[in-house]
C-alpha cells in the first residue's frame, strides 16, 4: 500500500509505482471527475492540481507525486459552494457534452489563482485544453466573468 | 444532479412498469438527494410526462444528449404545452427496450442529422398538451365545474378563487382517458420554448459528478482493453495469450469477431499494459498494400469517368458551357477526417443466459439494442440498453461497433460486468471516417459575366455504401448530394442556374466511411462556395453581388443578414479581408462571413466569424448561439488540421499529437445572427459547420491571391511568394 494526499486526505492505493496518477484517481480512488482523453498530455481532460499547479495526470507516474498535495475537480466546491470559476461556468452555461470541462475548470481555477485578472493572451497561453464541442468562446467569457466576480 | 444507477431499484421499476405500464423510472433525480423517495411508483400522465405529488415534473427524452442541448430544448417544448413550472422540471431517458415493449411509444431514438427537435417537436408538444388537458380535467372534476372554465399557469390550475397544483391532481389525472385531440400553441405565445433558458444538465459537468460511459462502474466489474486489426477489414491470425496472462491484474485474454484481441483485467491500466505486451499477428492480405496515393488516384480517375449518378440536373449544362464566352474549371480535394469525440468509445455489458444489458453513451439507442441482441444471441426482448450522457457524438456514436465488442467479451464471462474501453489510439484508427471526395467544377460565363452553365462532378466515397448499403437507391447514394439536392426540406441547392449537372462517380476505398457532424454538406459547401468566388472573379463581379443574382429568396436573405451584420463591403482594419459562404443543410439556411488576415510570413489569423441562421422556429436562442460558435471550432479544426491518411492499409494518425485540433488561441470571435422566419423547423447542431471553411478560404484568397483547393490548411504555404 502506498499513500497519496488527495483532496486534503491521506488515501491508500495499491497501484504499481509507474501507474499514471490519472488511473489511480479514477480506478483506485473512484474520482472519475478527472477524465481520460488522450493519455499523452495533449488534451487536458485529466487536469488536476499538484501543489496548486495545473498538471496533466495522465503524464505523471503516481510515485512522482507521493509527497505532493493533489486536488481534483471533486474538491473545488468547498462545502458544496461552487468556486468562482465553477459559478461562472454555470452562469454562462459553458459546458456542452461536458467531458472536457473538469479539465477546463481545473486549468481555469489554477490560472485565476496565479493571475487574478488574466488578459486574452494569458488565457490563450494557459488554457491549452481541447474541447471538441467547441466551448472556447464561452470558456473565455466565463474566465473574464470569474475574474470580475 | 445524479444519474440513478442502482440496479436493484432499476430492475424493480422496470418490471413494475412492465406489469402496470409506464411508471416514472427513477433514473434521473436532480431534486431528491434521497433517491429512495423517488422509487415510489408514480403513474405517468403519458409517455412523455410524469408529475409527482410534490409538483416535480419528469419529462422523458428519447433523443440522446451529447452536448448539443437537445434534452433542454425538448423539455422546453413539452413544458411549454404542459404549462408547468420550469423550475420543477427534470428529465429521464426511457430505455430502448421499454420503447420496444411499449410499441415504440417514444418513436425514434436516433440522434443525428440535427433531427432531435425538428423531427420530434410535434409529438412531444402533443404529449405535453395532452397531459395539461388531463390535469385540468382532474381539477375540474374535483371542483365539479366545467374544464373550460379553468385556467392554468406555471403548474397551478385556477377556477375563480380556487387553486390546485399539478401535483395535487396528478394521480387522479393519470386515471383519465387522454383527449383525442389537442390544439398546440401558436409559437408567438410561447413562454418557455423560444426563450434563452439555461441547460438542465450543467452543474454536474463542472463538479466532476457527471457520469459518462467511461466512468460507469458496477460491483464486480472488470475492464477490457481491445485492439482490432490495424488495417480495417483485416483479420486476426494469431496471438500468444500465455505471454501476458501472468501480468498484474489480468483475468482473461480473448479474441473476438476474428479481428480483435481483448485483455480483461481488474483495471484499465493493467488491461492496457498487457494488451501492449501481447504478441499478435494479423492477416491483412492485399489491403496491406493500400497507400494514400493509390486512394487519391482512384478518386482522380473518377473526376472524368463516363459513368456517374446524377443528383441534380437542369437544362443542358455541357452544351451551355461549350457555347459559353468563358469557361472556368477547378478541382478541389477533401480528405478523410476523424470525429475525435473527447470521450473515446466504451461500453459496459453484462451477459447472462437470459439477459443482456448494456450501459453506454450512444446516439442510437435502438441500434445499440439491436447490436446487443445480435452479439449476445438473445432475443431483443431479453436485452436492454441504459443510455448515459455522451462525451461527444458527432455521428461517431451512431454506430454500435463498440457495443457489439463489449457484449462479445461479456459473453465470454457470463455474469461479470465488463467495461470495454478503447484507447485514444484504438479510437483514432478504427473510426468510420468522414468520406474522402474530390470535385471538378466547370462553369460557363456569357459575355456579360452571367453564369450560363455549371457542372459539378463529385468523385469519392459513399457513406451509405460503407454503413447502410441497403439504403442505396439503385446503387446511388443520395446523401452524397447534401446541399446540392434539387428539392426537399433538407439540403436543397440554393442557386438558380439555368443549365446544371451535378453527378457522383462513386469510388469506395476500404476505409470505412461514416456520418461526421455536418456530413456531406461540409465539403459540398466548400466546393460550391469557393468556386462561386472563382466564378465571380472571372465575371469581374463582387462575390456577394454575383451570388445574389442566382440565389433563391430564403438563401439570399440569410446571406444578406450575415453580410449586413458583418459590415461586408465597408472598410476593415488594414490587412483584414472578408470571405463569405452560404448553404442550406439540415432544414436550416445559414451563411457566414469570415474576417481574416494573413501575415507576409503566411500566418493566418481568423479574427471574426459572423454567422446567420434561419432555423424556422427558435426553441432556445442561447443554445443555438452555443451550437453555432461550437460548430466553427468543429469546422475550422477540420479546415486547419483535419486529415486522416492511409499507409500500408492502416490509418497513420493515432492521437492528438498526429491529429491536431483547434485550441482556444485560434478561436475567432463568433457572432451569431438569428433570422428566423417561423414557418418551418430546421436543425442547428450542424449546418453552420459547412460555411466555416469556404468563408475562410475565400477570405484567404482576398488576402493572398492564393486559391486553396486542398485541405487541410496546415499543408499549404500561405507565405507571400511561396
Ligand atoms: S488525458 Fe491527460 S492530457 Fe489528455
Ligand atoms: S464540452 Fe464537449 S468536449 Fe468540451
Amino acid at each position: 500500500m502506498a499513500v497519496l494526499n488527495v483532496n486534503g486526505k491521506a488515501v491508500e492505493h495499491n497501484a504499481e509505482p509507474d501507474t499514471p496518477l490519472l488511473w489511480v484517481l479514477r480506478e483506485q480512488l473512484g474520482l472519475t471527475g478527472t477524465k481520460y482523453g488522450c493519455g499523452i498530455s495533449q488534451c487536458g481532460a485529466c487536469t488536476v492540481h499538484v501543489d496548486g499547479a495545473a498538471t496533466r495526470a495522465c503524464g505523471v507516474p503516481v510515485s512522482a507525486v507521493a509527497d505532493k498535495k493533489i486536488v481534483t475537480v471533486e474538491a473545488l466546491a468547498a462545502n458544496g459552494t461552487l468556486n468562482k470559476i465553477q459559478a461562472a461556468w454555470v452562469a454562462l452555461d459553458v459546458p456542452q457534452c461536458g467531458y472536457c470541462q473538469s479539465g477546463m475548470v481545473m486549468a481555469a481555477t489554477a490560472l485565476l489563482a496565479a493571475n487574478p485578472k488574466p488578459t486574452d493572451a494569458d488565457i490563450d497561453a494557459a488554457m491549452t485544453n481541447i474541447c471538441r464541442c467547441g466551448t472556447y468562446q464561452q470558456v473565455r467569457e466565463a474566465i473574464h466573468a470569474a475574474a470580475k466576480a | 444532479m445524479t444519474i440513478q444507477t442502482s440496479l436493484g431499484r432499476r430492475n424493480f421499476l422496470v418490471s413494475a412498469a412492465a406489469v402496470t405500464g409506464g411508471f416514472s423510472l427513477g433514473f434521473h433525480v436532480p431534486f431528491l438527494d434521497d433517491g429512495v423517495a423517488n422509487a415510489q411508483a408514480v403513474k405517468e400522465l403519458n409517455a412523455w410526462v410524469v408529475v409527482h405529488p410534490d409538483d416535480k415534473v419528469v419529462i422523458r427524452v428519447a433523443r440522446s444528449e451529447m452536448g448539443q442541448g437537445t434534452l433542454t430544448g425538448l423539455c422546453q417544448l413539452v413544458a411549454e404545452e404542459l404549462d408547468c413550472d420550469w423550475n420543477k422540471v427534470t428529465w429521464e431517458y426511457p430505455t430502448p427496450g421499454e420503447n420496444l415493449a411499449r410499441n415504440r411509444v417514444w418513436k425514434n431514438f436516433s440522434t443525428g442529422g440535427s433531427r432531435g427537435i425538428r423531427e420530434s417537436n410535434q409529438y412531444v408538444r402533443e404529449g405535453g398538451a395532452m397531459a395539461r388537458e388531463m390535469l385540468i380535467a382532474a381539477a375540474a372534476a374535483q371542483w365539479k365545474v366545467p374544464a373550460s372554465e379553468c385556467s392554468v399557469s406555471a403548474g397551478v390550475i385556477t377556477h375563480k378563487d380556487q387553486k390546485l397544483t399539478y401535483g395535487a391532481v396528478a394521480a387522479a389525472a393519470a386515471q383519465l382517458e387522454p383527449p383525442k385531440e389537442v390544439k398546440l400553441k401558436d409559437p408567438k405565445d410561447w413562454k418557455i420554448a423560444g426563450k434563452p433558458l439555461k441547460r438542465l444538465d450543467t452543474v454536474d459537468k463542472v463538479t466532476g459528478k457527471q457520469i459518462y460511459g467511461m466512468d460507469y462502474t458496477m460491483p464486480g466489474m472488470l475492464i477490457a482493453a481491445v485492439r482490432a486489426c490495424p488495417v480495417i477489414g483485416g483479420k486476426l491470425k494469431s496471438f500468444d495469450a500465455a505471454k501476458v496472462e501472468k501480468m498484474p491484474g489480468v483475468k482473461k485474454v480473448v479474441a473476438i469477431d476474428g479481428n480483435a484481441v481483448v485483455v480483461v483485467a481488474d483495471t484499465y491500466w493493467h488491461a492496457q499494459a498487457a494488451l501492449a505486451a501481447l504478441p499478435t499477428e494479423w492477416d491483412v492480405g492485399k489491403l496491406g498494400e493500400v497507400q494514400q496515393d493509390g486512394i487519391n488516384a482512384m478518386l482522380k480517375e473518377g473526376l472524368d469517368a463516363n459513368e456517374a449518378f446524377v443528383g441534380n440536373k437542369a437544362g443542358d449544362a455541357k452544351g451551355a458551357i461549350a457555347g459559353a464566352a468563358k469557361k472556368i474549371e477547378a478541382v478541389y480535394n477533401f480528405p478523410y477526417q476523424h470525429h475525435v469525440t473527447m470521450e473515446p468509445m466504451n461500453a459496459t455489458a453484462r451477459y447472462t443466459a437470459d439477459k443482456c444489458e448494456v450501459w453506454c453513451g450512444t446516439q442510437n439507442g435502438e441500434a445499440a439494442l439491436a447490436a446487443a441482441s445480435e452479439a449476445s444471441g438473445l432475443p431483443i426482448a431479453k436485452c436492454d440498453v441504459y443510455k448515459l450522457l455522451l462525451g461527444g457524438g458527432f455521428g461517431r456514436r451512431g454506430r454500435s461497433d463498440y457495443v457489439r465488442q463489449a457484449v462479445l467479451v461479456a459473453k465470454e464471462m457470463p455474469g461479470t460486468p465488463i467495461k470495454l474501453i478503447w484507447s485514444r489510439e484504438e479510437d483514432m484508427t478504427h473510426c468510420q471516417y468522414h468520406p474522402i471526395t474530390m470535385a471538378k467544377l466547370t462553369g460557363g460565363l456569357d459575355a456579360q459575366g452571367n453564369l450560363v452553365g455549371l457542372q459539378i462532378r463529385i468523385s469519392g466515397q459513399s457513406i451509405l455504401a460503407s454503413l447502410l448499403p441497403q439504403n442505396l437507391v439503385n446503387g446511388m447514394d443520395p446523401a452524397t448530394f447534401q446541399g446540392f439536392m434539387p428539392t426537399g426540406a433538407e439540403a436543397t441547392y440554393g442557386y438558380d442556374v439555368p443549365n446544371l449537372l451535378i453527378d457522383h462517380a462513386m469510388r469506395n476505398p476500404h476505409i470505412t466511411a461514416g456520418f461526421w457532424r455536418g456530413v456531406n454538406v461540409n465539403q459540398n459547401a466548400i466546393y460550391m462556395e469557393c468556386f462561386m468566388d472563382e466564378l465571380a472573379e472571372a465575371a469581374g463581379q463582387d462575390p456577394l453581388a454575383f451570388r445574389m443574382k442566382y440565389l433563391k429568396p430564403k438563401w439570399a436573405a440569410v446571406l444578406k443578414a450575415a453580410c449586413d451584420k458583418a459590415g461586408y463591403g465597408k472598410p476593415l482594419p488594414a490587412g483584414h479581408f472578408h470571405g463569405i459562404a452560404q448553404v442550406m443543410g439540415y432544414g436550416s439556411y445559414v451563411a457566414g462571413v469570415a474576417e481574416v488576415s494573413v501575415s507576409p510570413q503566411g500566418v493566418l489569423k481568423i479574427h471574426k466569424i459572423t454567422a446567420a441562421t434561419n432555423p424556422g422556429h427558435v426553441v432556445n436562442p442561447a443554445q443555438i448561439e452555443r451550437q453555432v460558435s461550437g460548430s466553427f471550432v468543429y469546422g475550422l479544426s477540420a479546415a486547419l488540421y483535419g486529415e486522416i491518411t492511409v499507409k500500408d492499409g492502416a490509418v497513420e494518425q493515432t492521437n492528438f499529437d498526429s491529429y491536431n485540433v483547434m485550441r482556444i488561441d485560434e478561436m475567432p470571435q463568433v457572432e451569431t445572427v438569428l433570422v428566423p422566419t417561423h414557418d418551418f423547423w430546421g436543425g442547428v447542431g450542424e449546418p453552420t459547420i459547412a460555411v466555416a471553411a469556404p468563408a475562410v478560404l475565400n477570405g484567404i484568397y482576398k488576402a493572398t491571391g492564393k486559391r486553396v483547393r486542398n485541405l487541410p490548411l496546415m499543408n499549404q504555404d500561405l507565405k507571400k511568394g511561396a
